[in-house]
């Protein structure tokens, strides 16, 4: 009885919120990418990953810089270059490779840059090759510069994207694969690029003939999902050649693909956290029935 | 009911230092024969699963202290460096900002259910206030902790609430200007508000001491509210019937607990704290942890000015007093009778006081525009309504149901197959 009546006062006193949320939300509903990594047991796809890799580094990081992550990361245990032992060329020794420092995937890669270092002894910054140490190199030396390459918006740093927004897979890969010619009803400025899963309001960008004189929206026009943003649709089918050639080259996958890369840049020990998590769940519940039983037994000879 | 001292020093080295330093003693008659009504309930199980969070925050935290830099344009990044460089940085960060959640969630229901069983009647009206004393001093820490790792959401809540001191009269622009350590919140603020959140723990552990030192003066209250007549009839020893029962659900509540910091470390966050703190850009919608918000919607009830009161001070009154007047509850609630269990009517108004906080929590992540604005004020005004009116008039109106004379004897009553056996000694 008690139980009904509290249910039946929640139900009256919260049922008049559920009207309230049908307003607004313009955008439209993220597509699903069927993610490897979501579930509790679920982990990245290490190619993936290495082609999310390729991707970030041919196309995004012309403009996007990912500065909490170094090269030694690539290599680290669930990298997308993880290797557990490491083959020397010229010797027959295999070496461990725990320290993405000795992982010659990593070593090479980051040697393909050229790093600014210094002071030297007289006082003068140098150009060396890149260690796996290095910080990945940033796009634009400031923020300044890096609006005026970008019609004065700044791209954002990718190191935590996918944790920064909400959704952040689901909405990356849509926004990814979610470019298209701005609809008939609406004016987009060369520089901008319509996109309908990026939050914004439509409605400003009507044309003349669909607003009424004080501006709004004539009756019986239909404000488009999405907005408008500065970054053109960066990928587009055969952009990038994969190494493998049984993988798609489309949008489609290129998307997908850095998705995966950028949702382990921003949480790296996910797997180490849910392989972590299993034991100690099954650890809890199973003391938590060891103590319920040592309940049971310890107060039966109690009248409670 | 203070209890009788039971404890036999067990060796000549207990029983040296029982003679210099009674230490021993003190714990073996708090939590080894203190007698507890035997009737309690899995509600009265979150104090020690309070005090296991308490220990748990502290613990992570001073760990992450040694790795966090309080400095605004390195903060950010340190805790990145958590997350990704320090060993089990990650684990120590999610337990800290999920145990922070937990920690709250707990608390709530302890004061739900002190609220339900009268917990806060004579003679454990100083229990209470210590009770709230210990909240406020929760809420400060939580506030400052979640301004460190200087997100776009620790930047901009800090924002909010701390502009809302400015609304208090003559002293308030001052009091914000300290609190900022200058004209705006920047890296002094930072500062500042790490030493606090350091401090703050250490403060609450000494509140909890006398929170517990209190209790123990009258002894638990129970959900019969009726207190022990015959110890041996109506209580048990602390230890092991209740440490086992307590230990059974803080390893439940743990269990939750790992779940969220393994599987959803982030689902009680936002986003946008993901993002660098910019004094530049403003988020969209600027929410505070769920814990406070019914408080914040409190906050922005208050919509219209009171006289000489604008709408901004009138906020923060509100705010503040949603808060003030669980210190004078023991006074405001005038029924004779503890435990709602036998108050058919101050049950369906307490149950309606719970809709209504949650209510005011769903309202205070919400915009604070149109039917939301005109359902935080019936909640508020139910809020208030529901201490500085119902409570005193029930005590007044309602005729309660009859009371068990003793706990043994409710405990029988519930339970009549039952045979009347005594613990085993």
């Amino acid at each position: 009885m008690k139980k009904t009546l509290f249910a039946l006062i929640a139900a009256f006193a919260l049922a008049p919120f559920g009207f309230a949320c049908a307003a607004g939300g313009k955008v439209e509903p993220y597509k699903s990418g069927d993610w490897s990594f979501n579930g509790p047991f679920g982990g990245y796809d290490k190619e993936a990953l290495q082609r999310g890799f390729q991707i970030y580094r041919q196309v995004c990081a012309s403009c996007h810089g990912m500065k909490l992550m170094s090269f030694r990361n690539l290599g680290d245990k669930g990298g997308p270059y993880d290797a557990p032992v490491c083959e020397k060329a010229g010797e027959e020794k295999k070496i461990s490779c725990s320290n993405a420092n000795d992982n010659p995937v990593v070593k090479a890669l980051a040697a393909e840059y050229q790093i600014t270092d210094g002071p030297d002894d007289s006082g003068d910054m140098f150009q060396r090759a890149g260690l796996p140490a290095d910080r990945f190199p940033k796009p634009y030396p400031n923020e300044q510069m890096a609006r005026l390459a970008n019609g004065g918006a700044l791209p954002p740093d990718l190191s935590l994207i996918v944790k920064a927004r909400k959704d952040g897979a689901d909405y990356i890969y849509s926004l990814l694969t979610g470019f298209e010619a701005a609809p008939a009803t609406v004016n987009v400025s060369p520089t901008q690029h319509y996109n309908r899963y990026f939050a914004g309001d439509m409605s400003q960008l009507l044309k003349e003939e669909y607003r009424t004189e004080e501006g709004h929206p004539k009756e019986g026009v239909e404000i488009p999902h999405g907005g408008v943003l500065a970054m053109k649709s960066p990928l587009s089918d055969g952009l990038i050649d994969f190494a493998d050639e049984a993988t798609p080259e489309t949008v489609d996958q290129y998307a997908h693909d850095v998705v995966n890369f950028l949702a382990w840049a921003s949480e790296p020990k996910m797997e180490q956290r849910k392989r972590l998590g299993f034991m100690t769940v099954a650890y809890l519940l199973i003391l938590s029935g060891v103590l319920y039983w040592s309940y049971r037994t310890l107060w039966s000879k109690v009248d409670h | 009911m203070v209890h009788q001292s039971t404890y036999k020093p067990g060796s000549a080295l207990e029983s040296w230092l029982d003679k210099r330093l009674p230490i021993l003693r003190l714990a073996y008659d708090s939590f080894g024969d203190y007698p507890v009504p035997k009737n309690l309930n899995y509600w009265w199980t979150f104090g020690g699963i309070l005090g296991l969070f308490l220990v748990i925050q502290i613990i992570t935290g001073v760990v992450l202290a040694m790795h966090y830099t309080p400095e605004a344009s390195l903060a950010f990044a340190s805790v990145e460096h958590i997350m990704r460089d320090v060993n089990y940085g990650w684990l120590l960060r999610y337990i800290h900002s999920n145990g922070a959640s937990f920690f709250f969630l707990a608390v709530y229901i302890h004061m739900f259910r002190g609220l339900f069983y009268g917990s806060y009647k004579e003679p454990r009206e100083v229990v209470w206030i210590l009770g709230v004393v210990i909240f406020l001093l929760m809420m400060a820490t939580a506030f400052m902790g979640y301004v460190l790792p200087w997100g776009q959401m620790s930047f901009w809540g800090a924002t909010v609430i701390t502009n809302i001191l400015a609304a208090v009269p003559v002293v308030g622009e001052s009091i914000q200007q300290l609190l900022w350590g200058g004209p705006s919140i920047a890296n002094p603020t930072l500062n500042r508000f790490f030493s606090l959140h350091y401090l703050l723990p250490f403060a609450i552990f000494g509140v909890v001491a006398l929170h517990v030192w209190a209790f123990h003066i009258p002894g638990n209250n129970n959900p019969t509210g009726v207190p022990i007549k015959d110890v041996k009839k109506d209580s048990l020893p602390f230890h092991p019937y209740y440490t086992v029962k307590d230990g059974f659900a803080i390893v439940v509540y743990m269990t939750i607990f790992a779940v969220f910091v393994f599987y959803m470390p982030n689902a009680l966050g936002h986003p946008d704290n993901y993002v660098e703190a910019n004094p530049l850009s403003t988020p969209a919608h600027i929410v505070p942890e769920w814990y406070f918000l019914p408080f914040y919607a409190i906050l922005r009830a208050i919509t219209f000015n009171i006289g000489p009161i604008t709408s901004k001070l009138g906020g923060v009154i509100a705010m503040f007093g949603s808060i003030g007047v669980l210190f004078i509850l023991p006074w405001l609630d005038t029924s004779k009778v503890r435990s709602m269990r036998y108050r058919p009517t101050a049950q369906l108004w307490f149950f309606l006081f719970v809709a209504c906080c949650i209510g005011l929590g769903y309202l205070g992540g919400q915009p604070a525009e149109g039917v939301y604005v005109v359902w935080a004020q019936i909640l508020t005004a139910y809020y208030f309504a529901f201490f500085l009116i119902i409570l005193p008039l029930l005590g007044v109106l309602e005729k309660p149901k009859p009371l068990p004379k003793s706990i043994n004897e409710a405990v029988l009553r519930k339970n009549p197959a039952a045979p009347a056996l005594q613990p085993a000694e």
